[in-house]
């Protein structure tokens, strides 16, 4: 794998995801193998807004590779409260760092930052736009505990805003999967990756009640409804009340349906479901370190 | 001469730009960047009859030559413009517009919380699609209104 910036999950090919995950399987078995590979590294971490899993594992996984961090701190404490641009920001912090790890609000904001830098530009999440390192440790996930082969995934939640889930469906057209889509009409999938899917000729099948679909589904990829979509509160209770799962609705699943979610949850998968073989989401987060190793092993 | 093309004067130099679909002219202008404020003579007909399209905006604009760029840009509102290139009261060029593969600081995103509408120092920048418009920023496709998002004054 070769790429200046990891911008956009549509930008990973069938090679470069087994590149990635291939190295993260290495790395897992023994964490402390490559303590040496990075030293005299450091990541600049500019985090616009907050973080917890992706930036966490991002500074633990720099500094397994023998590699530091630096950390733009909160915003508050940033001069983005002066007004300074993002592109400013972005030039000076490549003057301190070797590479930069970018959450911010805004879509595009990847993409603008790496037309401003000559450090590769590593996307944690632009607004509702891509999250493609989330999509790399989803996919070592699913292969772990699935595979690729003849598989059935399913998502479900707030498609329309939902980051990981645009960059996770991109990803998955290199695989032979159907993807099935479960949301409330007004939470589809936006215009734009549903072009881009239709231009793969992946399969797809989008849905409105995940009753109807559990059963045929290999994996099932959970997100939260975001309370702030809603204008109407009462509306939000409705929708998210109608996507959520217990252990009782997952007694309709085949035994080796994987559960999954980015995390964090509210209320949308019940507690009950932490006790069942499907329950894999602190797994899954637990993979964002040797994924994230791997990442930064093959692009610094 | 026509009685079509009476309706706007004739041009000694410059560029004619007929065939623009009827109610674009004043897009076409903004899109081209003129409003007459560097001083050079407009003249604009609009929803003149037309064989072709029923009705038709032409726009004549004195002492510019449109280059390539600007002509392709038009395609996304008037994709049946033609251009003529007028020297010493004669056409010496006439060029058809063609989509461009991609369009630079023309459409403003619609995209509110798009990072190229928030003041960063950077055009907005669309890829162009079959039947519409795409930002490489945000991916928003724009299909419908186009014109509503032509950010050139």
């Amino acid at each position: 794998m070769r790429h200046d910036h990891l911008l956009s999950a549509k930008q990973l090919s069938r090679g470069d995801i087994e590149t990635v995950l291939d190295r993260a399987a290495a790395l897992a078995d023994d964490l402390g193998a490559v303590a040496g590979a990075h030293v005299d590294r450091l990541l600049g971490l500019c985090f616009f807004e907050p973080s917890t899993r992706t930036k966490m594992s991002f500074d633990a996984a720099m500094k397994r590779l023998g590699g530091d961090t630096i950390d733009m701190g909160g915003i508050d404490s940033s001069s983005v409260t002066k007004g300074e641009s993002l592109a400013d920001t972005v030039r000076v912090i490549e003057g301190y760092a070797d590479a930069l790890v970018l959450r911010h609000p805004s879509e595009g904001s990847a993409q603008l930052a790496s037309e401003f830098v000559d450090v590769p530009v590593i996307n944690a999440g632009d607004g509702a736009g891509q999250h493609p390192t989330q999509t790399l440790l989803d996919l070592y996930t699913i292969r772990e505990n699935a595979g690729f082969e003849d598989l059935s995934v399913g998502m479900m939640g707030d498609l329309k805003y939902g980051r990981t889930v645009h960059s996770l469906a991109h990803a998955l057209t290199n695989f032979d999967v159907s993807q099935h889509f479960i949301s409330p009409e007004s939470l589809q999938l936006p215009r734009s990756v549903r072009y881009d899917l239709h231009g793969t000729g992946a399969q797809i099948r989008e849905h409105t009640d995940v009753e109807e679909v559990v059963e045929a589904l290999d994996v099932l990829y959970v997100t939260r409804i975001q309370r702030e979509r809603f204008p109407d509160e009462n509306e939000y209770r409705k929708v998210a009340g109608e996507y959520r799962i217990d252990a009782e609705l997952l007694e309709r699943a085949g035994d080796d349906l994987t559960v999954m979610h980015p995390l964090p949850r509210v209320d949308e998968i019940a507690p009950d479901v932490d006790e069942t073989d499907h329950a894999t989401y602190f797994q899954q987060a637990h993979n964002g370190v040797p994924v994230r190793m791997a990442l930064l092993d093959l692009m610094l | 001469m026509t009685d079509t093309e009476l309706r706007v004067s004739k041009i000694e130099d410059g560029t004619v730009i007929d065939h623009i679909s009827g109610g674009q002219a004043l897009n076409v202008l903004a899109i081209l960047g003129i409003d007459g404020g560097s001083g050079e003579e407009v003249s604009v007909g609009m929803n003149v009859p037309s064989d072709r399209l029923g009705r038709k905006d032409v726009v004549k604009v004195e002492g510019r030559e449109l280059n390539q760029d600007e002509v392709d840009v038009l395609s996304l509102i008037a994709p049946a413009a033609t251009i003529n290139i007028v020297r010493g009261f004669d056409v010496v060029e006439k060029h058809r517009v063609s989509r461009p593969n991609e369009v630079t600081g023309v459409l403003s995103c619609p995209n509110a919380n798009c990072i190229s509408t928030d003041g960063e120092p950077v055009d907005s920048h669309f890829e162009v699609l079959d039947d519409g418009v795409r930002c490489t920023y945000c991916d928003t496709i724009v299909r419908e209104s186009i014109t509503a998002h032509v950010s050139v004054t």
